[in-house]
């Protein structure tokens, strides 16, 4: 057992790091966010050069062979800075399903393309009726003549407006919940029959609806061949619940960090405020809220390597009740103690509060992994 | 970063496991998993399973039988233990005044009491606490006056917990009281047989007797039963308190009261199913393995940060093991009520000495110890500094605020 960093990882950390903190302060972001795609191609570039895009995947897809720790390092400093890149979107989960779905030809031909930053991807797999349950995919895929013809509504696409390709999950066979009979399929984002609705979602990171309509699929352009691909949508979402996990440990890490400073320097009745001892426990319940919650992370981030995929969506959605609670713990306490700052749109804190609102919904929220992890028989063996 | 045991570890486990396996009477297990107290010869009968096997002191340095151990392995050993319904070792003597003797006392201190802990061949007692000393333990009214070669103990000590069977109480008292409260105070080592202790018991909310009252009425001892140095005992004190909170957690017990919860709720039908088949429950009791589960890695964590720090600070974060861990302690608790659901009521405080009772129990026969397993367990967020101290040594130790 050992909590270490290799000297690569202290190195990816700390080149990520120092990048964000030359690059990616409060005001930087907010110049970022009011472009049209609301982030910034330039740091995408310089992630890139950095390494970050390609650190997930295998040496010889073209990555560098990092795993689930690296991906940690990179989450959890995104989440401190409140990064609007399409991170997830391209590298977690379409990378993710293509490191894991996709045979060699595709991974040749789409690997280097990510991880030089050439190449943005998204995962439309959501639908206005599935709520956090991975098995309800309505839209349809028809073989004809050895390709396949697509339709159907696919929902909360993220960065789906700005993706070059999209990852499309529609149903080969089957009724609209039966967890066998999905189809994976990679579809250029300006083929015929695609139409995309691109918006800005509360946390300020960018989505799209995106509606098929008889879009043509070749067969060479189908994920997981003949294999059930189900299993591996779990196991990438699971990646992602471990990526998201981090990222929002950054980001309490910042609120945290931010409230104390508050507590420090703001002043009433000539004091301040963090003298006061009922701010204080508040504040002491936040660490404790904090450190089980990246407790749970490194939990996550061990486990989403784990093949035993029940042992490993156990682990992942214990860790997701704890990163959820803690969320809403951290994240509202942090807006009350800051007062009346903090609930407006020009100081960071907001901006960190709602992004970590939002990570409690992607994925599944706390009560719905409570749900999932109450039918097992429990965590403790 | 691998958070999985090492096949040595896990070896190291199998061990400890087999060993408890193989030596701890049933009579004992079933006694402490059924969420009674164990008897003092319970106790000092698995202390001396353990002595012989060199394991009662495991974290002592090894001169005085402690076994070089890693801090993981000591984790795992209590864990294991804990988890197999083993009765805690008698913590005053091995984790309170064992190191602070070996720590800040004389060579003749060591020899003649070291032994004897890990033994427990001496049963010691805390007394820390007084009516008017509890948070703020540095108020302490108890003194200690030299008088031809003597130190005289006048004063009172409270929640003294199992002062009925003690040998030996160490004491904070006052040597002076001209001087900054904290800077007046001494650590002494008190014969539970000396003329002048008093004790007189306190029945806790359970119907049971742990605590007590020790009163001190011109009690005379030895001059070189002071620890250390005269003065300076607050310090050894805090050192004491942070060691405390190290094994505080309970991780290992919680576990075992969760494995029965489990049990008893597949057991309990009230209308047509068992407990264990109601939604609600088990959502319950899942959030409450949740938070477990990070304790256990939090702990784990705190741990391998040790390795990284000066030697005998304590780390503020055990402060996050004593908040989590004692409130998870009482929400397995309440589980527990969840599932034994009307059958809490009745009241068998007689029920506590199982073997000599012929009359059958009211309600099922695991009932009886639930409730008061439940009043009970509201000390842990009291004792070892108050959860609200816990949360100003975050404050100002964590957060400098």
């Amino acid at each position: 057992m050992n909590f270490d960093l290799t000297e690569e990882q202290q190195l990816l950390k700390d080149s990520v790091t120092r990048l964000l903190a030359d690059r990616y302060g409060f005001e930087a972001r907010k110049g970022f966010q009011a472009t049209p795609e609301g982030w910034s191609r330039d740091l995408w570039r310089q992630y890139g050069e950095i390494g970050l895009l390609g650190v997930a995947f295998a040496e010889a897809d073209g990555g560098f062979g990092g795993g689930p720790v690296e991906t940690m390092l990179i989450m959890e400093a995104f989440g401190r800075a409140l990064t609007l890149e399409p991170y997830l979107a391209t590298v977690v989960l379409a990378g993710g399903l293509i490191r894991r779905a996709g045979n060699a030809e595709q991974r040749a031909a789409l690997i280097p393309a990510i991880a030089s930053g050439e190449l943005l991807l998204a995962f439309a797999h959501a639908e206005r009726q599935s709520g956090h349950d991975l098995f309800d995919v309505g839209a349809s895929a028809r073989e004809d003549g050895g390709s396949f013809v697509l339709n159907g509504e696919k929902g909360l696409v993220l960065h789906g407006d700005c993706a070059d390709k999209l990852i499309v999950s529609a149903r080969r066979a089957g009724a609209r919940r039966d967890r066998s009979g999905i189809g994976l399929f990679l579809v250029d984002a300006k083929a015929d029959g695609v139409a995309r609705r691109g918006y800005r979602t509360q946390d300020g990171q960018r989505a799209a609806e995106v509606t098929l309509t008889n879009v043509r699929v070749a067969a060479k352009d189908v994920l997981a061949g003949d294999e059930d691909p189900f299993p591996l949508i779990e196991r990438v979402v699971d990646e992602a619940i471990a990526a998201t996990s981090a990222e929002a440990v950054g980001a309490m890490s910042e609120a945290l960090d931010m409230t104390v400073d508050y507590l420090k320097t703001r002043k009433q009745f000539g004091v301040p405020i963090g003298s006061f001892q009922a701010l204080q426990h508040r504040a002491s319940d936040m660490v404790v809220a904090m450190e089980q919650a990246r407790s749970m992370m490194m939990l996550a981030t061990m486990m989403a390597g784990e093949e035993n995929a029940a042992e490993r969506r156990k682990a992942i959605s214990a860790a997701k009740v704890q990163i959820g609670r803690s969320i809403r713990f951290i994240g509202q306490q942090a807006i009350q103690l800051h007062g009346g700052i903090g609930m407006t749109m020009e100081y960071k804190l907001g901006h960190v509060f709602k992004r970590l609102t939002m990570i409690d919904i992607l994925f599944g929220d706390a009560d719905y992994h409570l749900e999932r992890l109450s039918r097992g028989d429990g965590l403790i063996g | 970063m691998d958070l999985r045991f090492t096949d040595d570890e896990l070896a190291f486990r199998e061990q400890v496991r087999g060993f408890v396996k193989a030596n701890l009477p049933a009579s004992i297990r079933q006694r402490i998993l059924e969420g009674r107290h164990p008897r003092k010869d319970d106790i000092v009968t698995w202390t001396r399973i353990l002595s012989k096997q060199g394991w009662s002191v495991p974290h002592w340095p090894k001169e005085w039988g402690g076994t070089g151990w890693s801090a993981v392995q000591l984790l795992i050993f209590n864990d294991e233990l804990q988890q197999a319904g083993a009765p805690e070792p008698l913590a005053f003597g091995t984790s309170m005044v064992g190191p602070v003797i070996y720590t800040f006392g004389s060579d003749a201190q060591k020899r003649r009491f070291l032994p004897r802990i890990a033994n427990i061949d001496d049963w010691w007692c805390q007394g820390f606490s007084e009516p008017g000393a509890g948070s703020d333990l540095a108020g302490l009214k108890t003194t200690a006056r030299r008088e031809g070669g003597e130190w005289v103990i006048n004063g009172q000590k409270t929640w003294t917990t199992l002062a009925q069977y003690a040998d030996w109480i160490f004491v904070l008292a006052r040597t002076d009281a001209s001087v900054k409260k904290q800077e007046g105070i001494s650590f002494i080592l008190v014969d539970m047989k000396s003329p002048g202790v008093t004790v007189r018991p306190i029945q806790t909310l359970d119907g049971g007797h742990e605590i007590n009252e020790v009163f001190f009425d011109d009690v005379r001892v030895p001059l070189e039963n002071l620890v250390g140095e005269e003065n300076k005992g607050w310090n050894y004190a805090k050192f004491l308190l942070g060691n405390e909170r190290n094994g505080i957690a309970r991780v290992g017990a919680s576990k075992a009261r969760i494995k029965r919860i489990r049990e008893l709720a597949s057991l309990q039908v009230y209308g047509e199913k068992p407990k264990i088949e109601d939604p609600l429950f088990r959502m319950k009791l899942a959030a409450v393995e949740v938070e477990l589960k990070a304790l256990e890695m939090t702990q784990l964590r705190v741990i391998a940060g040790e390795r990284k720090r000066e030697k005998g600070k304590p780390d503020p974060t055990s402060s996050v093991l004593k908040i989590k861990g004692s409130e998870i302690q009482q929400a397995t608790s309440e589980l527990l009520m969840d599932v034994v659901g009307p059958y809490a009521l009745p009241y068998q405080p007689e029920r506590e000495d199982g073997d000599r009772w012929n009359e059958p129990p009211v309600g099922p026969d695991w009932a009886s110890t639930i409730a008061p397993t439940y009043f009970n367990l509201r000390k842990v967020s009291i004792y070892g500094g108050s959860n609200e101290i816990q949360r100003g040594i975050i404050a100002k130790a964590i957060l400098g605020l």
